[in-house]
């Protein structure tokens, strides 16, 4: 790879940070963990492979045509965004800044290591702690919240429903 | 590729079984019994008709491919996802009986996303270990989202078969209604016979006996039991779907499903 191409690609990576999901938009695209590489041809092509976040994701193609308008307001033109679904996405690839934003939303962020993705049932619901007061005195409401990344929890110490990230 | 033709047809029954069980999920958007729950169904939903989507971008691709050169010269339009889905009429969709079948109420719901969860969990899982990279990506990605829905589904079983004499009531009929259409999951149709043959896909013999037993695990917990003529086939097993012989419910799911791109072809908004 040429220097002007490195360049490019380190631009490309800080353009990715300002471009957020719609439906959470405190997290940008490359917080989330969706961008799996930048690469500029030596026409200046960009290469980007991204990945969904769950299969059905609604909000896929809303950003696809945000990263493209993005790059375009900087130049480049020409932008080839290739989707992959191996190795699939996971939680794990949320960056601890993305987390901490998430928390600031209003949404509990997913804990470190994921527990609850076998099928067994009645599981011990995993101890998430309350966005607004910290505690971990909560209780799930339903493992299906507001999109398909989110569960529904209500804190038993201030009362108040929130969002949790889920683990995937 | 010889084996072109049954790998389309096999992408394609999988991407109309995610399809059509989504696509019934989604008639209780807005009518669920309670919101949480109208919430999950809805979501269960997007996750299937995601991977339906996933399913048909693979097949598009390979149909495109094979008729690349039919195609040249001609103005036939290439084939497309959303041709694909809106389209096909009745007797091309490959989708098993199962999915197809109406909601009824809450019981049949969740009885027909059990026995289509606990199946399409065992079938991914072996999925994304097959030889096709591009199968078994979809069927890595979509094994997350199964074993929530297997989750769910399981937990309203032990709910309502082990719950109130009315909802233990409503099982029990929702599995007279639907437990001839549970063989079909497991009787391979000619195209998953050549592609076994070939290796690429897994003995489904080996799946019915994991369902076997996740069913009987959870049948045991609420309070049903396993219609007569179990293990291996029952004569009066219901068939056809894979090979494109529906029940009269696939017809007007299309009708209302489909309607808008036979009215308006090509809107988008």
């Amino acid at each position: 790879m040429t220097e002007a191409a490195d360049i490019s690609t380190e631009k490309i990576w800080l353009l990715l940070q300002e471009v957020t999901d719609p439906e959470v938009p405190v997290l940008s695209v490359t917080d989330l963990g969706i961008i799996r590489q930048v690469m500029v041809q030596e026409d200046g092509t960009v290469e980007l492979v991204i990945t969904p976040t769950y299969s059905g994701c609604p909000a896929m193609d809303m950003i696809r045509t945000n990263i493209r308008l993005a790059l375009l307001e900087q130049g480049f033109k020409k932008v080839n965004i290739t989707t992959v679904l191996s190795p699939a996405w996971t939680t794990d690839w949320m960056s601890e800044a993305g987390k901490e934003k998430l928390k600031a939303y209003g949404i509990a962020p997913p804990t470190a290591r994921q527990s609850v993705c076998h099928p067994n049932l009645f599981q011990r619901e995993e101890a998430i702690s309350c966005p607004r007061c910290n505690s971990y005195n909560t209780h799930m409401i339903s493992e299906f919240g507001s999109t398909a990344c989110k569960a529904l929890y209500r804190c038993e110490e201030c009362r108040e429903p929130f969002d949790y990230f889920k683990c995937h | 590729m010889h084996n072109r033709q049954a790998l389309i047809d096999y992408t394609l029954h999988l991407a109309d079984n995610s399809l059509i069980l989504g696509h019934r999920n989604s008639e209780w958007t807005g009518y669920g019994p309670v919101l949480e729950q109208d919430i999950a169904i809805s979501n269960i939903a997007l996750d299937l008709i995601g991977q339906a989507r996933n399913f048909y971008q693979y097949a598009s691709g390979l149909i495109n491919q094979g008729d690349a050169g039919a195609r040249a010269g001609s103005r036939a339009a290439e084939v497309t996802e959303d041709s694909l889905a809106y389209l096909r009429d009745a007797w091309d969709f490959k989708n098993c009986l199962l999915a197809e079948q109406d909601n009824g109420d809450w019981a049949k719901t969740i009885l027909r996303q059990f026995f289509f969860s606990a199946w399409q969990f065992y079938l991914y899982g072996e999925l994304q270990q097959c030889e096709n990279s591009e199968l078994a990506a979809v069927g890595e990605k979509a094994l997350k989202e199964t074993t929530y829905h297997l989750r769910w589904s399981s937990e309203w079983m032990i709910r309502l078969g082990d719950g109130t004499e009315e909802s233990h009531a409503r099982m029990v009929g929702a599995l007279d209604e639907l437990w001839k259409f549970t063989g079909e999951l497991f009787m391979p149709s000619r195209y998953e016979q050549q592609l076994i043959g070939e290796g690429i896909l897994p003995d489904l013999s080996l799946l019915r006996n994991k369902w076997d037993e996740k069913v009987k695990e959870i049948f045991a917990q609420a309070n049903l039991s396993i219609p007569e003529g179990t293990g291996g086939v029952s004569p009066w097993m219901q068939s056809g779907g894979k090979e494109g012989r529906h029940t009269e419910q696939l017809g007007y799911i299309l009708a209302e499903m489909q309607f808008l791109q036979r009215a308006y072809p090509g809107c988008e908004w």
